[in-house]
């Protein structure tokens, strides 16, 4: 191929072979810890405990207890992925428009970029610091208005985990949001103010159109996100397992239902399957994007 | 450049202050939490942070979190820089399948690969042992997304091929060209891999709860049942660690751009 | 070149797959004791010449391996570091918050290695679906365990007990008298169940306990389950999983457990007090089993002999929990007559689920407890 490689007189075969060989160790890698689990979950789902072929276990996903689970994952992750776009691009606008190297922007960009990362039983505890029954601010309400904002534990069911997920989908949001309102460029403003645009029909007619794409890409990463996160509803939600992680826990660990492997594999198969409608549609709109963002 | 009106600086102000209320209150709460006295009596203590030193348990598995987090970097270096350079290098070809395969773990669930990983886990433990350091493999799968794209980003900043070349006209073997060429030149992309690896191994939950090994987030959850504050001030100091990782790495990444430009 | 490729990693994933889909082989123990008794298959101390040559083969063994045995549960932290004291053997105590099933799991993913579970200590339904993986073992105060807490070979013994109650901070909600109390506006958000009852054995004998209260019986819990709907609708059911945090903090005022747990955990609360309401009174015993590929087999069962001790026994009365020979000790006068005494007051006669109500009742479970507290 290059020169360098003729110069050196290997003939072509070996140096195919020889090409290939060092990534031997990392295929084989990916192959042992990422795609056999993979693949042992889409066979197990189609399996019984005797390794018999069978369909039940993808019966079972139509239960009672599979789909409100379903159903309740599926309201967590799209209503934070709401909230979380929503607020997200509120607050990358704001440091946007602060101008491109201010310190607000810097500094909230590598805040966000801690605290996406942010989630498992830390993000738990913080919350149960603060709106659990003893938490600070509870406390603090009780004491100035009288209000109850512990109220009957809804910190540990959905409604609490759509606050608790927003606290790391709102920083996701910021930082794959902001570098597409940075690609707004100025001269289109300016274009469009020298054409008589007021401020509002700029965005109403050219910024909004240009950014929706984006938008909807990153509010489906955030729902890809908060569908699979499991470390912070594990630690928060004991009862009634009202998101597919947590029935999945269930299937694997009860003491009471026994043999739910299987089932629990059928239900991760599900899962796999949301996550990847969901990310091809993201890459769909990401793809269509980047023609513009460069 | 733009000039805003007075009352949307104000709500800009309003906003930004909402903003760090919605995400500085649940660690300060934190903070107040982990010096609270145990039950309801009044008053305050640092017990609870010199707890981690002092509990066995809890200081084995901050050590078992550190020793996978440095285990966990060493393996995906070893791993993925030599493979990364080398498919620029030698067989582009194969770019795009590495691509893909390194950023498979963001689109399957964590829980996911847990539920399948039993047979490999149960292997691991035939031919290695029980050890919570087995979570290594598991965190090289985990931490693949990240580290491909921090390296990937550096890799494309320098011209790699050209390096390559001048190196082993001058006689330098294939080894030597990675270790002693490229890998100072993508430095900064290496440690960028290092520190979100790191960040990560440190939060893990999944793995280690499922597969039943007792790292730091797996025993401060199980703390908590019956010591919280003790638990909140694992929780605090593991989180400021990643922070100041994870900020460290802003820095380290703004000082390699200005190099870059200047 | 690149679908080539792919097809090439598909297929060794495929049959990396298939290798991987049957699981590691297993490695022999060497478990001959030095004076060339086979340990792991003794099924009484005498098969080793007697109590001290077992203390012996145990100490040559050096180390226990225990899994699942939280401190704070039924005494077992000061069990354990009275054994090792006493016998200069190192517990090593793994996944000390596990449930049952990871108990049988880690022994099969750990099978052949110095790291497995050398004892089990496991909830009903799981214990009984596993005897294949036990060693029989009958320890030395074998007769003075009642029959019907045995298995006739030793395979499991129940090793202690409570009774299902509800434990509650008297300074925060008015006494308990009966389940149906619970019901009532003074409860509001205040009742919390030991986890879900479709996982955790401790809740699933609360809804059997609801259900017999209510009409129902061990293997007809839909009276249970109507109870907790009830309860939820009230918005006096808590989905928060009660602990010592949360009930010396207030969060979990009212508690339905194990008599024995719910009493550990409100240790530092002065005011919790506990009942079992006689309307519907229901024991359980965890089953205490040696696995059968222990890798410290003389010392699994060197366990055993002290946990049926009256030194044992008493140490379990101790964490609140009722031991397997209580009564038989009561008699003997051997027990911590204190103690004894001290725990709650029970009346009538206590159900025992058997397992196929059991079953029954977690089919009935994993069907409805979902839509009853959505």
């Amino acid at each position: 191929m290059s020169s360098a490689q003729q110069q050196s007189g290997r003939p072509a075969r070996v140096g195919r072979v020889g090409r290939l060989l060092p990534l031997v160790p990392f295929l084989l890698f990916v192959a042992i810890f990422l795609i056999v689990p993979v693949v042992t979950v889409a066979v197990g789902a189609f399996r019984d405990a005797d390794g018999a072929f069978t369909t039940d276990n993808l019966g079972a996903l139509t239960d009672y207890a599979a789909v409100k689970a379903l159903r309740g994952s599926l309201v967590l992750a799209g209503s934070t992925a709401l909230i979380g776009a929503v607020f997200g691009a509120l607050l990358a606008w704001l440091i946007v428009s602060a101008g491109p190297d201010s310190l607000l922007k810097r500094l909230t960009l590598a805040i966000s970029g801690v605290l996406a990362q942010f989630g498992g039983v830390i993000l738990a505890f913080a919350w149960i610091a603060t709106i659990g029954i003893q938490g600070v601010v509870t406390l603090a309400l009780q004491h100035i208005t009288g209000f109850n904002l512990y109220g009957n534990g809804w910190l540990f069911s959905i409604p609490g985990l759509i606050v608790v997920y927003t606290y790391f989908q709102i920083p996701l949001m910021v930082i794959v949001f902001a570098p597409a309102i940075e690609g707004l460029r100025v001269q289109w403003r300016e274009a469009a103010v020298s054409l008589g645009a007021t401020r509002w029909q700029y965005w109403r007619h050219v910024a909004v159109p240009l950014l929706t794409p984006a938008f909807l890409g990153c509010a489906l990463l955030l729902f890809a996100n908060a569908f699979a996160a499991y470390a912070t509803a594990a630690v928060l939600v004991s009862q009634g397992q009202p998101i597919v992680p947590l029935l999945i826990r269930q299937a694997i660990t009860s003491e009471v239902l026994l043999g739910g492997a299987n089932v629990g594999f059928a239900l991760a198969l599900e899962m796999i399957l949301v996550v990847a409608v969901v990310m091809g549609a993201y890459s769909l709109l990401v793809r269509r994007t980047s023609r513009w963002l460069q | 450049m733009t000039t805003h009106s007075s009352a949307f600086k104000v709500f800009r102000i309003l906003a930004l202050l909402g903003f760090a209320a919605f995400f500085f209150v649940p660690l300060l709460s934190l903070l107040d939490f982990s010096t609270q006295v145990p039950g309801t009596a009044p008053g305050r203590t640092w017990d609870a942070w010199t707890f981690m030193v002092t509990d066995e348990r809890l200081r084995s598995a901050i050590i078992a979190s550190l020793l996978l987090a440095v285990l966990t970097v060493a393996g995906m270096v070893v791993l993925l820089v030599p493979t990364m350079i080398w498919v620029r290098l030698r067989v582009p070809r194969a770019s795009k399948l590495v691509e893909i395969l390194c950023l498979l773990p963001l689109t399957i669930p964590a829980l996911v690969i847990v539920v399948g990983i039993t047979n490999v886990y149960s292997w691991i433990y035939y031919l290695l042992g029980g050890s919570p350091l087995t979570l290594t493999f598991a965190y090289i799968v985990l931490v693949l997304p990240y580290s491909y794209r921090a390296l990937d980003s550096s890799l494309a900043a320098i011209d790699v091929t050209t390096l390559a070349e001048a190196a082993r006209s001058l006689g330098a073997g294939w080894l030597t060209v990675i270790i002693r060429i490229v890998v100072p030149n993508i430095w900064g992309g290496v440690m960028s891999a290092a520190f979100i690896s790191v960040a990560l191994v440190l939060g893990e939950y999944v793995f280690s709860s499922l597969l039943h090994f007792e790292t730091l987030p797996v025993v401060m959850a199980a703390i908590y049942q019956s010591y919280a504050q003790a638990s909140m001030a694992a929780a605090l100091a593991s989180m400021a660690l990643v922070a100041a990782l994870l900020l460290g790495l802003t820095f380290l990444g703004r000082r390699r751009e200005r190099k870059g430009m200047s | 070149m690149s679908i080539r490729k792919t097809l090439a990693a598909i297929t060794t994933a495929t049959m990396l797959t298939s290798l991987a889909a049957c699981a590691a082989p297993e490695k022999a123990n060497d478990t001959t004791t030095e004076s060339g008794v086979d340990a792991a298959t003794a099924t009484n101390a005498e098969k080793f010449g007697g109590m001290d040559e077992l203390v012996k083969a145990a100490q040559a063994e050096g180390q226990l391996n225990v899994i699942a045995l939280p401190p704070d549960w039924a005494n077992y932290g000061e069990i354990i570091s009275t054994f090792e004291d006493k016998y200069d053997i190192k517990i090593n105590s793994a996944q000390p918050d596990g449930a049952s099933q990871d108990e049988i799991n880690a022994a099969k993913q750990n099978k052949g290695k110095d790291t497995a579970p050398d004892v089990f200590d496991l909830g009903q339904s799981v214990a009984l679906a596993n005897t294949a993986t036990f060693a029989p073992y009958q320890v030395k105060t074998w007769d003075s365990i009642p029959d019907a807490y045995k298995e006739a070979d030793g395979l499991w013994v129940n090793d202690y007990g409570g009774y299902m109650a509800i434990g509650y901070d008297s300074a925060k909600v008015p006494d308990v008298t009966s389940l149906a109390d619970l019901l009532k506006p003074a409860y509001k958000g205040s009742v919390a169940l030991n986890g879900d009852p479709t996982q955790a054995g401790a809740a699933f004998s609360g809804v059997v306990m609801a259900a017999i209260a209510n009409g129902g019986s061990a293997g007809d819990v839909a009276a249970g389950v109507d109870f907790f709907a009830k309860l939820k609708k009230a918005n006096n059911f808590l989905t928060v999983d009660p602990n010592s945090t949360t009930i010396e903090q207030g969060t979990t005022p009212v508690v339905i457990d194990w008599d024995y747990l719910g009493a550990a955990a409100a240790k530092n609360v002065d005011t919790w007090k506990t009942v079992v309401p006689s309307e519907a009174v229901v024991a359980g015993y965890y089953y205490q089993a040696i696995s059968a590929d222990a890798p410290h087999p003389a010392a699994a069962r060197l366990w055993q002999e002290f946990l049926y001790s009256d030194e044992g026994q008493n140490l379990w009365l101790a964490g609140g929990a009722r031991p397997v020979r209580g009564d038989a000790m009561a008699e003997a006068g051997t027990i911590d007559a204190e103690l004894w005494g001290a725990l709650p007051e029970v009346t009538g006669t206590p159900v025992i689920p058997t397992n196929e109500e059991t079953e029954k009742a977690g089919e009935y479970l994993a069907k409805n407890w979902s839509k009853a507290i959505s």
